[in-house]
């Protein structure tokens, strides 16, 4: 006899699978082509005799930095597409590092802001 | 996952990829400790000291390993995409040259590492130099770990034991490997691209 949650189990399967093909190949493609092209960014910054980015530099870096590790983490890794619990659990872990190292260096006497005045 | 087990299920999430994204989460946080160790003793050089982090890094050669590692993700997410269809010798030729950049990664930081201890920054010479060489040498495990799974998986693959049935045990260790890949984003912007 099927069940309530047993029905829910195979729709929400489906479902899932259904979502798993939202992204083509070459829709992974474009997305390595835009990882790319933020990659080049990041590294045109080191060459400051082109462009001196001043104060802006490493507000810069962690822009493109996270831009990144989003894209990643949503298109390739699935996130985006996949059950809010995997969400969950992995941005539980991520906050959890960076508040407790945050409290640490800060601890030690490092202020995270002074990276932004190098 | 075959549909069968889905009704033996408390949730209809799949454990073993719940297990995986745990995993990752409490990754986070050794990570985590390497970077901020990293940060807080970037800048304590001792007086005197001959070469700088500045002076040693290479970075249009560590942008190029950095770019591989990069696509190596997109192998490897063409790779889940193949294995989902069923298509077995796409899933063996993407699984191939994923663990094949993996290497070439690798490659890379051997070498970065060998001109580091020649240039006079080996592992114990300061507290910089044993902060850098423990983060991205703990990177560097991952991705060999990674390369042994990806090898595994191809392995199996010839042999008949991964098919379309298995296409969430390519997508676990995907994860993994997309992972490795995030961590050195992060490595790649923090140790190398902020100003020294």
């Amino acid at each position: 006899m099927t069940t309530a949650s047993d029905s829910a189990t195979v729709e929400d399967t489906v479902e899932n699978d259904e979502e798993h093909e939202h992204i083509s190949d070459w829709g992974y493609v474009k997305v390595a082509l835009l990882l790319a092209v933020i990659t080049a960014l990041e590294v045109f910054t080191y060459f400051e005799s082109v462009v001196d980015w001043g104060k802006a530099l490493v507000p810069a870096l962690l822009v493109m930095m996270v831009i990144k590790f989003g894209v990643v983490v949503a298109y390739f890794m699935h996130l985006k597409f996949d059950s809010q619990v995997f969400t969950r659990v992995f941005v539980a872990g991520l906050l959890f590092a960076i508040g407790v190292y945050l409290a640490m260096i800060m601890a030690f006497g490092f202020h995270p802001w002074e990276i932004f005045q190098e | 996952m075959e549909h069968g087990d889905e009704h033996h299920r408390s949730t209809p999430l799949s454990h073993e990829k719940l297990a995986m994204w745990a995993f990752l989460g409490s990754e986070c946080l050794l990570f985590g400790g390497l970077i901020s160790t990293y940060m807080l003793y970037k800048n304590k050089l001792p007086e005197g000291t001959a070469i700088s982090p500045g002076e040693l890094f290479d970075i249009p050669f560590t942008s190029v390993t950095t770019f591989v590692l990069l696509m190596s993700s997109l192998t490897m997410v063409l790779s889940v995409s193949s294995i989902t269809r069923g298509d077995l010798r796409r899933n063996r030729v993407w699984l191939l040259t994923t663990a094949l950049l993996g290497a070439v990664f690798i490659g890379g930081q051997v070498y970065e590492f060998t001109a580091f201890y020649n240039e006079g920054a080996g592992f114990t010479t300061n507290l910089w130099s044993s902060a850098f060489f423990t983060l991205t040498g703990f990177h560097g495990v991952h991705v060999s770990i990674g390369i042994v799974m990806l090898m595994s998986l191809f392995i199996g693959n010839l042999t008949g034991r991964i098919t379309k049935a298995s296409a969430e045990k390519v997508e676990i260790i995907g994860l993994y490997w997309h992972f490795v890949d995030i961590v050195w984003i992060v490595i790649f912007t923090i140790v190398y691209l902020f100003p020294q």
